[in-house]
């Protein structure tokens, strides 16, 4: 049968098993859309293509599926720059897809042209420039399979007005995806799996650090059984949340620069780390000379090229994480390192913790409180997703993870204005799950046009705005090293409640502790989007804090005993 | 130290592109960069030369791998490999100094490709040192001009005799508004 490429596109789609996509249309896109409506795809219309793409992202998240965003050419698909840079540092598959100007118009500086492919080729695992009808179906089908291979990430699809105009016929099996063989040879150099093994029998004082690629490898089980079997406590990245149980008896808790003091001690102390599908980050390992001097260390990353990079290991192994732990597991041999866990327990003793909910009301509002809550409110089953700050540390900290994939929030590149969208996003793939936006009031406003989108498709989404009227992460920063010369930190925002009302949104002000239980549980009630604006004591720092580039043991530790951290 | 690798990539658009911005965006330094047609038809090959150590190499290995266009990398660094560079030099020299140059090019064993009433072109083909040397020999004869190709090397005898075959789908996506990579240096 003789379809145009438009056609091919969305049939090309729905063979991939997409079902939703994420877009906003344009001249160099219009024939793609023009076809769209004959094809069984739920097309959210976002406010700004920014937004296409964190929603996609948020939905791959939520979901482990690849999302879809599309784009005209042009401002379309710059305007999804940022969202792609966001999907790559995280390891998000995507697949964005943007219109292009005539292939006779290329080069010329037409209208709306823009090098979309050169633009996006240090930011996505790989881009296509189509230009002829019949490498419509292959670009697609190759682009799915290169998002999900190996270390997930984003592709972009430009494809010429021309070729979406045109037609072919298609031959779909000859359009399957041919990728390099070469990509799974092992290197010299790898380490194997007796290296590590042995290190792990041996160790005293091992400790697993637990990354995103846990999640993304599914192997939330195995590692659990390697912890367990050998007796072996586990320290989380930000992006590890979730992959083990936060109420796991030997999850200690979240590493690196806002981490707790316990764990980044408990890594300067460690004999051994087995670091299981995490990139030693500089906002985990902090000062890298004095990063874990006294420990051996074992990495498995589905990445080669992650090996080596910023720590040196001892056993670098290349593999899918949950290939490796399967057969690592049945060659453990159990070990109970009592010792070693009781020396973590007394470091944690240490660290002053008190049960926050424990704090006598002093009519103050803070933020942790306010999260706090919200998980006990959400019996810890909400999807949280937000956006980048201190609430997003402080949601790290005081929203207690159980299940994968139930924290989305940017890593990698921290990008402020991704929550709101990405938890369209999350919502879209997961329609059943309650899920909540925690965001600050500074992020909120960049990407804030989303709540119309919520509202045309009727979403139910409840965002929690943290306002602390400042761009309360960096005004932290000039607290600490710039002597509180708060330079254009202070910021203003709307009504956020009677902005909320004009989208026909309902809305809340919360400014006392007593208030939130109320406030929530009536977001929670509503089956549509809903605001809280909590309005949080304006200048609380997160607590404790690695300054950037310092060693991993000297944390900013918070100067009274008032919150260092959840106890539960 | 100078690491060499000869990478295959797919013949397409762009690919020379995705390479080069590769070494830049992850902070190595090209010390050379040839590509030209191989044995097969749509695979080129690149001979890359780059200053880094034994992890950094380890890990532009693996960077490389992740390109899709990207089919096969050797590390010939340490591989018994035969390395040469082409170079053209344009000699001013007139008169009596032309003998001499002359002369000099016989010991090289370069070849005089072009002779001018004011200057001459010399041909040569070796490793970068006799070329380097060949240069400082010149040079008082007052080197007007002069370009290399950059190294190319292959490994001695049959390290890897896999073959790679030309790709056809999705990556064939090539266009013909893009000019093919099939020789150039960088
Ligand atoms: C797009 C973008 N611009 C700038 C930054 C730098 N930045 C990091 S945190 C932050 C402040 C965020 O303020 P707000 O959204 O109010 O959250 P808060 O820290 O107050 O909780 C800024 C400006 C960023 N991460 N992303
Ligand atoms: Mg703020």
């Amino acid at each position: 049968m003789t379809l145009t490429g438009a056609q091919i596109l969305w049939e090309a789609l729905v063979r991939e098993g997409v079902t939703d996509v994420f877009g906003y249309p344009g001249g160099a896109i219009l024939p793609a859309y023009d076809a769209m409506l004959a094809y069984p795809i739920r097309h959210v219309l976002v406010r700004h293509e920014q937004g296409a793409a964190h929603m996609a992202d948020g939905f791959a998240r939520a979901s482990g599926r690849v999302g879809v965003a599309i784009a005209t050419s042009g401002p379309g698909a710059t305007n999804m720059v940022t969202g792609i840079a966001t999907a790559m540092m995280d390891s998000s598959p995507i697949v964005c897809i943007t219109g292009q100007v005539g292939s006779r118009l290329i080069g010329s500086d037409a209208f709306q042209e823009t090098d979309i492919t050169g633009i996006t080729l240090p930011i996505t695992k790989h881009n296509y420039l189509v230009t002829g009808v019949h490498d419509i179906a292959p670009a697609i089908r190759e682009a799915f399979a290169i998002a999900r291979a190996g270390r997930p990430g984003p592709v972009l699809i430009d494809i010429t007005k021309d070729a979406q105009q045109a037609s072919a016929e298609v031959d779909w099996d000859a359009a399957a995806p041919r990728l390099s063989e070469a990509y799974d040879d092992a290197l010299p150099g790898d380490g194997d799996a007796h290296d590590a093994l042995a290190l792990i029998a041996t160790a005293e004082r091992p400790l697993i650090l637990a990354g995103h690629g846990i999640v993304q490898a599914g192997a939330e089980r195995q590692v659990r059984e390697l912890a367990e079997r050998a007796g072996i406590p586990i320290a989380v990245t930000l992006l590890g949340i979730g992959g083990v149980p936060a109420s796991h008896p030997l999850n200690m808790g979240m590493m690196g620069m806002h981490g707790e003091a316990w764990v980044n001690q408990a890594i300067q102390e460690a004999d051994l780390l087995i670091a299981l599908g995490m990139r030693f980050d500089d906002r985990v390992t902090g000062n890298l000379k004095t990063y874990a001097q006294t420990a051996r260390k074992i990495h498995v990353d589905i990445d080669r090229a992650e090996l080596n990079k910023n720590v040196r290991v001892d056993v670098a192994i290349a593999r899918d994480l949950r290939a490796a732990l399967d057969e690592w597991l049945p060659l453990i041999t159990p070990r109970d390192r009592a010792g070693w866990l009781a020396r973590i327990h007394a470091l944690k003793g240490d660290a002053a913790v008190r049960d926050i909910q424990n704090l006598p009301d002093d009519g103050h509002l803070y933020a942790a409180h306010v999260i706090n809550d919200l998980w006990r409110l959400t019996h810890g089953d909400a999807i949280v997703v937000t956006d980048v700050g201190q609430h997003q540390m402080w949601e790290a900290q005081y929203y207690k993870h159980d299940t994968p994939r139930s924290l989305i929030t940017s890593g990698g590149l921290g990008t402020m204005g991704f929550a709101l969208p990405a938890a369209i996003g999350a919502k879209i793939a997961c329609p059943d799950k309650e899920v909540w936006v925690v965001v600050g009031d500074g992020g909120f406003q960049m990407t804030m046009c989303e709540l119309a989108t919520a509202v045309q498709e009727q979403l139910d989404i409840n965002v929690a705005i943290i306002n602390n009227g400042y761009l309360g992460m960096v005004r932290q920063w000039q607290e600490f090293f710039y002597d509180k010369r708060y330079a254009a930190t202070p910021i203003s925002g709307p009504d956020f409640a009677r902005l909320a009302g004009s989208f026909g949104i309902p809305a809340a002000v919360v400014k006392t502790r007593a208030e939130v239980a109320g406030a929530v549980e009536a977001a929670r009630r509503q089956k549509r989007t809903a605001v809280i604006d909590f309005q949080v004591e304006q200048e609380d720092t997160v607590y404790p804090m690695v300054p950037a580039g310092a060693d991993l043991h000297k944390m900013i530790r918070r100067p009274s005993p008032i919150v260092e951290t959840a106890a539960d | 130290m100078l690491h060499t690798f000869a990478v295959y990539v797919d013949n397409k658009p762009g690919v020379l592109n995705r390479v080069a911005s590769l070494f830049r965006r992850r902070a190595f330094n090209i010390e050379s960069l040839t590509v030209g047609h191989t044995e097969t038809d749509g695979v080129s090959r690149m001979t890359v030369v780059v200053d880094t150590d034994e992890y950094g190499a380890r890990r532009l290995e693996a960077h490389l791998y992740k390109l899709v266009p990207c089919r096969r990398v050797d590390n010939i660094t340490h591989a018994p490999a035969i390395a040469r560079d082409l170079a053209l030099i344009k000699v001013a020299a007139t008169g009596e100094a032309r003998t001499h140059v002359m002369q000099l090019v016989d010991v090289y064993r370069a070849r005089i490709v072009d002779v001018s009433p004011e200057s001459m072109v010399i041909e040569t083909t070796g490793t970068e040192d006799k070329i380097d040397s060949l240069v400082e020999v010149l040079r008082p004869y007052g080197v007007v001009e002069m370009v290399r190709t950059g190294r190319v090397a292959m490994a001695r005898g049959l390290v890897n005799g896999r073959r790679i075959a030309p790709r056809t789908g999705a990556g064939a996506a090539a266009s013909e508004v893009n000019g093919d990579i099939s020789s150039c240096s960088v």
